[in-house]
């Protein structure tokens, strides 16, 4: 690997109001290296990103491309010095073809109707006869040519918008020379997550990007194509390719990258070979301080069956089955974890069983513990009668600010979003809620000003340390918990990690969704995984593999008992 | 939110740094937020002085500010009708507030109120002269009341059922309250004039011995019953939360359509109860197509600018009200011609300028350092 710098970055600085998002952050890029941009959430990856790829511009700071000072103040300037970016929300348009997506914006070469007639003048002028005769032909050559402009410029840009036979055969050959496997003409809203990110790939590439930031892209995708991405990322290398990938998750770092820069705080900490790092040193780096990671697994104490679903069938807007024939049995102290690629039917799982999901057919029943485990139907049923049921069911949904908990209010009505209705004043009771968020404040080193602050204030932990501490108040037999640890500091994840044993351990029966393959073995007594809205399989969490369940997640029962149903 | 960095000027070389960018600022100190508002107010004046000096060939730039004090302070007539002027203004602007809390845009105010203005006289064509005066007003707050309730309700339940756009909805229920009126109007002025005159009976001014402020008192009393309704009531909470996210409100459990319904027959009601006090608390009950003239509308940008507070509310509408009454003073000493127009000029600019001056809290601008420090 030849060692010349493609980016460098120098004292960036850049500040939102008085948070201040990067400080001070010197990083450098060689040419044909993979670099991991490490850190938790809200450390700055992303903003550092940002000011590279000219969609924020930095408040202090310099950057350099090949040795040369440059100012980028937009993604045009990021795509004119070869740098092009993969965002975590892929900005494609939905209904057109991938050829389309890649092709969209770029602009025909100029071509001047004015200097190509100046060319033409010149180029005659030099063998202009002197002949009458010839003199004419030569004239009339001429004014020919000179007229035939404006129409050839039309016939370019004719060609160029609407016969894009050309390019096509371009993108085919970028496809082909690092592996992308892809159907150029199918459409965006036909395709799969993993797809749309071969898409965004492809289209930063076709631009001549040299310098390719990808922004968490493992975090929609299975373990397989993990794999199948790492393996373009290191053809590309390979090319000379320079590539900065963030993420959080370590076992990646490992795998993929060359070098890695940890960021904490905003502040640029270190930049390691990773050959000489491991995981352990690079978490402590990341975090500040040593943090245990393991998740304590206990076993379950006489599990007694509290929540049946059999045979649950969602049928979304478009008359698409969300979930189909889904059957399973949560029992008290035991974590059921729920394994699936996003969008495979969790949200309309979970949603059902808490009354908010139309569901088309099907029985979700609840055995009471306070009645005898007495059976109570709770299929078609809103929230309020749930509750009235005395079905005591927390819910923590995977939309804390816009569905779980309110942003604009403060920590006090937003515990009383659960409490409120009790009794039968006309006004609020806001004396229990606010000695209940106190607690919660207290007892889960919540983070915040005070119980007054509004709930958007907070950092993602701390507003699911509040929403997490409500739902448990509750005391539930049931808890449901939606991608929990979703862009949550490591920290903070495994606080929420021990609340759910903890629950566990009192008897109540958790369903977890998750997204983290290695935390739902590690964490979950079962897991469940959904494959398209029908469930592929039930695992133990004692001794699943990862692969397995990555296998059953795209291929219904893992491609196995001649099931070999491709997922949508 | 964070905007991009603006770029100044179309130089396609970017060597340099952009001229200014924008910064979002996350906490601002009170008293910075309070100044920019005070000069923003000033300014305003200063420009309505401007306009009134151009108007007048620049003879009349201290004369604005005399009568813009005069117009509104100079007699206790003035101030009475200032106050007037007020408590209309105030009891619309607290009738639309539940419902832009809840983020249901209801632009239908000034049509709620008038349809109300329309059932209060009504009832007195029809009922006045016939029952003893106290009865003729108890039946014609019901009816305003109830009138501006149905007219509240309509587009509320057809959004809750349906999902159809309040706002086109409630615009249009404004137009058909108008037509309404001159249908009615056409309909009882027997000398074909097509208005109709002072009429003789439902007018409750003077009570309780208060000659023309009366409503200020009911007025009161009721920013009192609006601001415990929305900041200590279940439905207050409930209102609250389905305005922020309708997703939340399900998932405890609320009841969206309900509440969507009872907050808007709620904002009727206090619409019907301006209209009422429009007709009844006047000293010359009558009704017309413009008998609301925009206040309606001008309610909306009070309960905004107020952020949805009625004790915020209170202030904001005595500047509105003074600012009008005073250039309506200052267009008519300095024969400016339509009063009306330069009335709108002055709020118009105060509006702008207030509005437009929450950018500057809420974004700090950031200029390029001089180059060659």
């Amino acid at each position: 690997m030849d060692k010349t710098i493609a980016l460098e970055l120098r004292h960036i600085t850049k500040t939102f109001g008085e948070v201040v998002a990067n400080k001070d952050v010197n990083l450098e890029l060689y040419r044909g290296e993979i670099l991991s941009l490490l850190g938790e959430n809200g450390s700055g990856k992303t903003t550092l990103m940002n000011m590279i790829s000219g969609i924020y511009f930095p408040d202090e700071g310099h950057i350099l491309a090949d040795g040369k000072e440059v100012v980028i103040r937009s993604p045009k300037d990021a795509f004119a010095l070869k740098i092009g970016m993969i965002h975590q929300h892929f900005k494609l348009v939905d209904v057109f073809t991938a050829t389309d997506n890649i092709i969209l914006g770029e602009h025909m070469p100029p071509y001047s109707v004015k200097e190509e007639g100046e060319k033409i003048i010149a180029e005659a002028n030099g063998i202009k006869p002197v002949k009458g005769n010839e003199k004419f032909l030569w004239g009339l050559k001429l004014g020919l040519k000179l007229t035939a402009l404006p129409f050839i410029k039309l016939g370019k840009k004719i060609k160029f918008d609407y016969l894009s036979k050309s390019r096509s055969a371009r993108i085919e050959t970028i496809a082909a020379k690092y592996g992308f496997e892809i159907d150029l003409k199918k459409k965006i809203y036909d395709m799969s997550v993993s797809e749309k990110q071969t898409v965004e790939i492809i289209k930063v590439l076709y631009r001549g990007a040299e310098i390719l930031i990808l922004d968490e892209p493992t975090a929609v995708l299975t373990p397989q194509e993990i794999d199948k991405l790492f393996a373009i990322l290191r053809r590309m290398r390979d090319d000379g390719k320079s590539i900065i990938i963030i993420t959080h998750k370590l076992n990646e770092v490992m795998a993929i990258s060359d070098r890695v820069a940890v960021l904490r705080k905003g502040e640029h900490i270190a930049t390691v070979n990773t050959a000489e790092t491991n995981e352990k040193a690079l978490t402590e780096m990341m975090v500040g301080e040593k943090v245990d990671l393991n998740i304590d697994r206990a076993e379950p104490v006489d599990p007694k069956d509290r929540l049946t679903v059999t045979d649950l069938t969602v049928v979304n807007r478009d008359g698409i089955k969300a979930l189909d024939g889904v059957s399973f049995t949560a029992r008290s102290g035991e974590i059921l974890g729920i394994a699936g690629i996003a969008g495979s039917g969790q949200r309309e799982l979970l949603e059902s069983i808490a009354g908010l999901q139309k569901t088309a057919g099907g029985d979700i029943i609840y055995f009471d513990p306070a009645k005898e485990d007495a059976a109570v139907d709770l299929m078609q049923k809103t929230p309020v009668e749930i509750r009235d049921l005395g079905v005591r069911l927390s819910f923590v949904p995977e939309d804390r600010l816009g569905m779980g908990l309110v942003g604009n209010m403060d920590l006090v009505d937003n515990m009383m979003l659960r409490s409120y209705q009790k009794g039968h004043s006309l006004f609020v009771d806001r004396k229990n809620p606010k000695h209940l968020a106190e607690d919660i404040v207290g007892r889960l080193h919540v983070n915040t000003p005070g119980v007054r602050t509004p709930v958007r204030r907070l950092s993602g932990g701390n507003v699911q340390k509040v929403l997490v501490g409500r739902e448990i108040a509750a005391a539930p037999t049931v808890l449901m918990a939606a991608y929990p640890v979703r862009g949550l500091d490591i920290n903070s994840s495994y606080m929420i990690y021990r609340l759910l044993n903890e629950q566990k351990e009192k008897g109540v029966a958790v369903i977890y969704v998750g997204e983290d393959l290695d935390v739902l073995i590690e964490l979950c007594d079962r897991i469940l995984v959904l494959c398209a809205g029908k469930v592929s399989g039930i695992v133990d969490g004692r001794g699943a593999k990862k692969e397995e369940i990555g296998l059953m997640m795209t291929k219904l029962h893992g491609g196995e008992n001649g099931a070999t149903e491709e997922a949508l | 939110m964070s905007l991009k960095t603006a770029a100044a000027g179309g130089n396609v070389k970017h060597h340099k740094e952009p001229l200014f960018h924008l910064v979002k600022r996350t906490d601002i100190a009170t008293w910075k937020k309070w100044l920019i508002r005070i000069v923003t107010v000033a300014a305003a004046l200063l420009l309505s002085g401007i306009v009134c000096a151009v108007l007048t060939d620049g003879s009349n730039f201290i004369g604005f500010y005399e009568q813009l004090f005069r117009g509104a302070f100079g007699s206790t007539w003035r101030i009475q009708v200032l106050f007037q002027s007020w408590a209309i203004l105030m009891c619309i602007s607290l009738a639309v507030t539940p419902a832009f809390k809840m983020r249901f845009w209801n632009i239908g105010a000034e049509g709620q109120t008038l349809i109300a203005a329309l059932a209060s006289v009504t009832v007195i064509m029809y009922l006045g002269g016939k029952v003893p005066n106290a009865v003729l007003i108890l039946v014609m707050l019901a009816a305003s009341i109830l009138a501006g309730a149905v007219w509240g309700a309509i587009p509320a339940i057809f959004k809750a059922q349906w999902g159809t756009n309040e706002t086109l909805f409630t615009l249009m229920m404004n137009y058909v309250a108008t037509q309404l009126v001159l249908f009615s109007v056409n309909a009882w002025a027997k000398d074909g004039s097509g208005t109709l005159g002072v009429l003789n009976y439902g007018s409750f001014d003077g009570l309780f011995g208060l000659e023309y402020i009366q409503n200020v008192v009911f007025v009161t009393v009721l920013t009192v019953i609006v601001f415990i309704y929305l900041k200590f009531s279940k439905h207050g909470y409930e209102l609250e939360v389905v305005g922020e996210s309708v997703n939340t409100a399900k998932y405890i459990g609320i009841n969206v359509k309900k509440v969507i319904i009872r907050t808007m027959i709620f904002s009727g009601v206090m619409c019907g109860f301006a209209g009422f006090l429009l007709v009844g608390g006047s000293p010359t009950p009558t009704v017309n197509g413009t008998l609301v003239g925009g206040r309606g509308f001008t309610a909306i940008l009070v309960s905004w600018l107020s952020k949805f507070s009625p004790v915020a509310m209170v202030f904001v509408t005595l500047l509105v009200v003074f600012l009008e009454r005073g250039s309506s003073q200052a267009a008519n000493s300095m024969r400016l011609g339509d009063t009306a127009a330069f009335e709108d000029i002055v709020v118009g600019l105060f509006f702008l300028l207030i509005i437009a001056c929450e950018f500057f809290i809420n974004y700090k601008v950031k200029f390029r350092k001089k180059e060659g420090k």
